[in-house]
């Protein structure tokens, strides 16, 4: 890819990324009523889709590379990844911050008692460790090791659609398609596709 | 850092008084609602499009709270009544295609005076009464509602319930055409409510048909709905189209969906955990900012002194 070069495209899809908290975050500070009736479930249900979302990205990028051909696409993976640690970031700190107030006994009660919540709290723990060492010099020093602990990715997004299925009451549409793509991302990665694509 | 507070409603969605009486022929045309709501922009925001009608005669009642009322944009925007759909903002969008008038109730069961009773007669006799009170979602969020209705016990004596009378079922209308959530099996279909005669006969408890002084709006569950102020809200079940007195305990919707999560008696206990959340506090809808906290949920949603005493002895942790 020669025109428009990656220097260009790339900023401007960090700020694209960047969109759904911006938006919020105006919302939040300048306009209340545009998150409706109940503003920190709002919120959550929000950054949870948007954390969601860069997950799925996350997977996608090998399977399109391969389809499409782009290497280029790799050099945007870790920015995904990042993007998905941010908003799973924003959403844990939303159900802390705002909607429990930091009580502590009862955010505790919630991860040890509450599954939807141990799973979604476990997610976040496994990404922090990516995030850290998402650097160039990180993977240098990790060599092999690196690889093996970004695989970390694949549970995370188990875990990730999980939480979103079993915090609902009823209707699982929205929550199964993120399921049925996920189910997608790892069908174009079982050696038979793998094969067909090669 | 300036942090605009809007007005409740803006000047721009204020209909005109003329439009708006225009419209109410054109509603009693019996094209009106869906007429509107094909045009964009003129079915919303619902508080002003919908055929708001003042209802007369409602008195103060003493069991009101004194707590300052959830506003009505709130009330009637945000529910659940999933036979418009399971969005919360689903309710007000498609409730238009409720058709409200006629409006007949079957009542049957362990009774002497079964029949198909027109909602007007059933209204006839009692005299409107305005319950402000506190409503509490197993969703954890919470409203102060100013309902107007009519005591439950007045409407269910009529009908002279036996001494085999022990529940009472209600039920919701079924008809896919009007309810247009009901195309999918999201619930087993129609909604079924039930509570014991003591619960359906205590003084708290209301047949509901107005809002804020006027007629109940479709997405409220009109024309008539139960009001149990201190159960989830769930039980306090809409648009009730059959009323049975049994002897046995009723099986009910939710508690069908999802036994070991929803519970006949279903009500509002901060001790008792639904198991994917907790019930000790509770989202005060409209109230403060996003940055106001939840407020610690009461026991009986605060009713315990009406009502503690019918379920002396039992374990609210089994019979949660």
């Amino acid at each position: 890819m020669s025109f428009p070069s990656i220097q260009l495209i790339k900023p401007l899809v960090f700020i694209a990324c960047l969109g759904p908290f911006a938006y919020l975050l105006y919302a939040t500070l300048l306009d209340p009523e545009m998150l409706g009736a109940n503003p920190v479930e709002y919120l959550l249900r929000r950054t949870g889709d948007w954390s969601l979302r860069f997950i799925l990205i996350v997977l996608s990028v090998r399977p399109l590379r391969q389809i499409t051909g782009k290497a280029v696409l790799l050099k945007y993976r870790r920015m995904m990844g990042l993007f998905a640690f941010f908003y799973v970031t924003t959403h844990f700190s939303i159900y802390a911050f705002l909607d429990l107030q930091l009580d502590w006994s009862h955010i505790g009660e919630d991860i040890a008692e509450r599954p939807f919540i141990t799973i979604g709290f476990l997610a976040w723990l496994l990404l922090i460790p990516l995030a850290a060492t998402s650097t160039r010099a990180m993977m240098r020093r990790l060599g092999k090791r690196w690889k093996s602990l970004h695989k970390l990715v694949y549970l995370i997004a188990i875990l990730a659609v999980s939480h979103y299925i079993w915090l609902i009451k009823k209707d699982l549409r929205e929550p199964l398609i993120y399921a049925a793509i996920l189910i997608v991302l790892f069908l174009l990665r079982t050696p038979y596709v793998q094969r067909k694509l090669a | 850092m300036l942090i605009k507070k809007p007005a409740d409603i803006k000047p721009s969605e204020i209909t005109d008084k003329s439009i708006y009486d225009q419209r109410r022929k054109f509603m009693q045309a019996g094209i009106g609602l869906t007429g509107a709501a094909m045009v964009p922009g003129l079915w919303l925001p619902a508080d002003v499009q919908a055929a708001r009608e003042k209802m007369k005669g409602v008195v103060k009642s003493p069991l009101s709270t004194s707590k300052k009322p959830t506003s009505y944009k709130d009330i009637t925007s945000y529910n659940n009544f999933y036979e418009f759909g399971t969005g919360k903002g689903d309710p007000v969008k498609y409730a238009h295609t409720l058709k409200t008038t006629p409006w007949t109730v079957k009542v049957e069961g362990e009774i002497n005076k079964p029949g198909n009773y027109h909602f007007e007669d059933l209204m006839k006799g009692s005299s409107l009464e305005e319950r402000i009170y506190r409503f509490r979602c197993v969703e954890a969020w919470s409203m102060v509602i100013p309902w107007v209705g009519i005591p439950m016990a007045e409407l269910l004596k009529r009908f002279e319930p036996n001494s085999r009378a022990k529940y009472v079922e209600f039920t919701t209308l079924y008809n896919p055409k009007q309810m247009p959530g009901q195309k999918r099996a999201v619930l087993d279909w129609p909604y079924v409510e039930a509570l014991r005669i003591d619960e359906a006969m205590n003084p708290l408890t209301i047949m509901a048909v107005g809002l804020y002084g006027e007629v109940l709006p479709n997405q409220n569950g009109a024309p008539m709905r139960l009001v149990v102020p201190w159960k989830y809200g769930f039980k306090n079940i809409k648009s009730i189209v059959k009323i049975r007195f049994t002897e046995k305990m009723p099986s009910t919707t939710w508690a069908e969906a999802g036994p070991r999560e929803y519970g006949f008696y279903a009500n509002v206990n901060p001790k008792v955990a639904h198991p994917r959340w907790s019930q000790a506090k509770e989202r005060i809808i409209g109230s403060g900012s996003i940055f106001t906290s939840k407020k610690k949920t009461l026991m009986m949603n605060g009713y315990e002194e009406q009502v503690a005493h019918m379920y002396k002895g039992m374990d609210l942790r089994k019979f949660f």
